[in-house]
């Protein structure tokens, strides 16, 4: 069952209005499942209306709490903490949480066993139902910091609870760093999603290099094409790019997407090119890798 | 000297274009600082010369020495990232894996094991086409955006701004609410929301208003695409009027704004009509409220 | 008594930096021994999160009875600060060490609360 992540390097190229109306129309068909992994901005559930909640469940990180009675005050904790999350002050121990990177060196290091780590909310997950597609959303809590070890988590559970899904779709979040890694380095094929203009193209350089780094298979959607010149095009005709559709420009679907509507239920000709995309994921081995 | 900061929770509002209309409109008093690092646009716009350019570190990598690992496998218990795994009979880090926590190493018998301090990417300094200093960074792929990097570029923004006597420094800040845009946040003197009346677009201002309320800090708002969604519109103007959120102005949706990026040019330098005339009274009403805020 | 001060220099002259986390330089006054000393403070540039804990730590090692500083600790510095008996006190920023110290003197600084 293979894994597709949609990415972009640029924000606001179209990464959501793909991976929402892609999901839902192979789920006319198939079992689908869509997964928001944008967990700073999740906005995919936005476009599913009507779907059934099924499951809500507080996502945790890993923070050592002090045990100030096993406490021997040899101060390697505070030693061992690359992130400056703990203080000691004379007999005293300081955990700062949000610093914490969930190593577990101080924890595991510690002679007297006095700092075991404990979960502790960093957002929450939520399931939802609408016919055969399922969506799964993940959301950091405003204040955390660390978008990646939610997506990790998220991954994880789709990993084993969703196995037998026909299709697995997962919304990354933009750009090149950290979180966009972990969203796609398990992906089997990486769809980047851009657009005709100089900003799109800038961005797609790096979101290739990216991708390329990590090894992974690459196609090219181009969303609101016509607005801007052929750049795009041509950069991945000599990079040996598929360009699997070309989503027109118009207006009436940027005003159905305000509304958090389905745009190919609307615009045949968006439909159209839609359905190239499709056709391309159904042709995908469903071991796995194209 | 004032720090003014754009950003937009959600990304392809149009953030950087605007930005770099203000720069354009306000070229002789600002320093320009491009804090969107992970992928940088603005440079596009005002072709900067690059004149300094310097490696910029940020976090730590492991590397396994293979002659002295002995494969004991202590390494690859420790690890809680996944970085480690073997390969011909020893082990190795994976680099867009590490976390730079050091664990590794403290647990190797043969202290095989040494922390790297990771090129994170490179920033430069340089003038644009526009005669102003722009400081700008681009992120290596993978590096993790800690925001420290944004931190580095706002720092020698305000530098130079101070040295060279400029009253602002104009800020092109990152998406998102993670740690680069609290760092494009720390110290901003006002901020500028830019948003769209998209679903999206209001769920993300919101969210990303939450952390701007942390730092207590004055914003204002620019809604663009402003006729594609009217009532959607009127809900985000009740809630800048709730929250006592300046309304800068709105932007038509309109295809001039992507021809003026393909022709290389500013909106305000490409178009001499209403788009131009909005951004400047949006300009306007920022220096208003920056100029008569609390001196620091 | 030992008096800390957060300075962008070593010495009396040097002005007092209104930073906490990220202070150049901590500056120690021992009015016993009448010595002036100082630790750098300057690597903490490098430290992408966790200035405020790494300094906070820093200035507990060093022993001072009194904090005199500019704008104040930052969230997390100031969790660490309270759960000492260090007494801190604010707003001299821009003042010279000299001067900072003649203030705190004269009973004009702010207090943290």
């Amino acid at each position: 069952m293979p894994d597709i992540v949609i990415a972009s390097g640029k924000g606001g190229t179209g990464k959501t209005t793909v991976s929402t109306n892609l999901a839902t129309l192979l789920a006319e068909r198939a079992s689908v499942v869509l997964v928001d992994l944008d967990v700073e901005e999740p906005n995919s559930g936005l476009f599913i209306k009507g779907a059934t909640e099924k499951f809500r469940e507080v996502r945790n990180k890993m923070i050592p709490e002090w045990k100030a009675d096993a406490c021997t005050g040899c101060g390697i904790c505070q030693k061992v903490c690359s992130f400056h999350a703990i203080v000691k002050l004379g007999k005293d121990i300081m955990i700062f949480p949000e610093l914490c990177h969930s190593c577990f060196a101080c924890s595991e290091l510690c002679p007297a066993d006095a700092l075991p780590m404990q979960p502790i909310r960093m957002g929450e997950t939520t399931l939802s139902q609408l016919g055969s597609l399922t969506f799964v959303e993940s959301r950091l809590d405003i204040g955390q910091e660390q978008a990646v070890p939610l997506i990790a988590q998220t991954k994880a559970m789709v990993a084993h609870e969703l196995r037998d899904t026909r299709y697995r779709i997962y919304d990354a979040p933009p750009g090149t760093s950290c979180p966009v890694i972990e969203a796609s380095k398990n992906a089997d094929v990486v769809i980047l999603v851009t657009e005709p203009t100089p900003f799109g193209l800038n961005d797609l350089g790096l979101a290739v290099d990216t991708m390329r780094k990590l090894g992974k298979p690459i196609a090219v959607v181009i969303n609101r094409s016509g607005i801007g010149n052929d750049a795009v095009e041509d950069y991945c005709h000599t990079e040996g790019i598929a360009v699997l559709a070309k989503l027109p420009n118009d207006r009436r679907a940027a005003e159905l997407y305000s509304r958090g509507e389905c745009i190919y239920t609307e615009l045949p000709a968006f439909r159209t090119e839609l359905e190239k995309i499709a056709a391309f994921v159904r042709s995908l081995p469903q071991g796995g890798r194209p | 000297m004032k720090e003014i900061v754009v950003i937009s929770g959600k990304g392809g509002t149009g953030k950087t274009s605007i930005t770099a209309s203000f720069s354009a409109l306000a070229a002789g008093d600002l320093v320009a600082a491009d804090c969107d690092v992970d992928a940088a646009d603005m440079h596009l716009l005002l072709k900067p010369d690059m004149a300094l350019a310097e490696d910029f570190y940020s976090g730590e990598t492991a590397v396994i020495d293979p002659d002295a690992c002995i494969a004991c496998g202590r390494c690859y218990e420790a690890c809680h990232f996944g970085a480690i795994h073997s390969a011909e009979g020893f082990y190795a880090v994976d680099p867009l894996s590490c976390e730079g926590c050091g664990y590794c190493a403290r647990t190797c018998p043969t202290e095989a094991i040494t922390n790297h301090p990771g090129k994170a990417g490179v920033w430069y300094s340089s003038t644009t086409r526009l005669a102003f200093t722009m400081i700008h960074a681009a992120l290596g792929i993978g590096s993790e955006n800690s925001g420290k990097l944004v931190a580095h570029v706002k720092k020698q923004a305000r530098a130079a701004a101070l040295a060279q006597g400029k009253p602002y420094v104009l800020v092109d800040g990152s998406p998102g609410i993670g740690c680069p845009v609290v760092s494009s946040l720390s110290g901003a003197d006002y901020v500028v929301l830019v948003t769209e009346p998209t679903v999206s677009g209001v769920h993300d201002l919101k969210r990303v208003y939450e952390l701007v309320k942390k730092f207590n800090i004055p914003a204002g708002c620019i809604i663009n695409k402003a006729d594609i969604n009217t009532a959607i519109a009127a809900t985000i103007r009740d809630f800048l009027e709730l929250e006592h959120i300046d309304q800068l102005g709105e932007l038509p949706y309109d295809e001039n704004v992507t021809r003026a990026m393909v022709a290389g040019l500013t909106i305000v330098e490409h178009d001499t009509g209403a788009l131009r005339e909005t951004l400047q009274d949006a300009w306007k009403r920022v220096r208003l409220h920056v100029d008569s805020s609390t001196q620091k | 008594m030992k008096i800390a001060f957060t300075a962008k220099g070593t010495d009396w002259k040097a002005e007092i930096d209104p930073r906490f986390g990220r202070t150049d330089y901590i500056v120690i006054y021992d009015d016993v021994s009448k010595v002036l000393s100082s630790i750098d403070n300057r690597s903490v540039e490098d430290v992408a999160h966790g200035a405020g804990p790494q300094t906070a730590q820093k200035l507990f090692d060093l022993g001072p009875d009194v904090l005199i500083t500019g704008n104040g600790p930052g969230g997390n510095a100031a969790t660490v600060l309270q759960k000492t008996q260090l007494k801190i006190f604010l707003g001299a920023g821009g003042l010279s060490v000299e001067a900072a110290y003649d203030a705190y003197k004269k009973g004009t600084l702010a207090t943290f609360a």
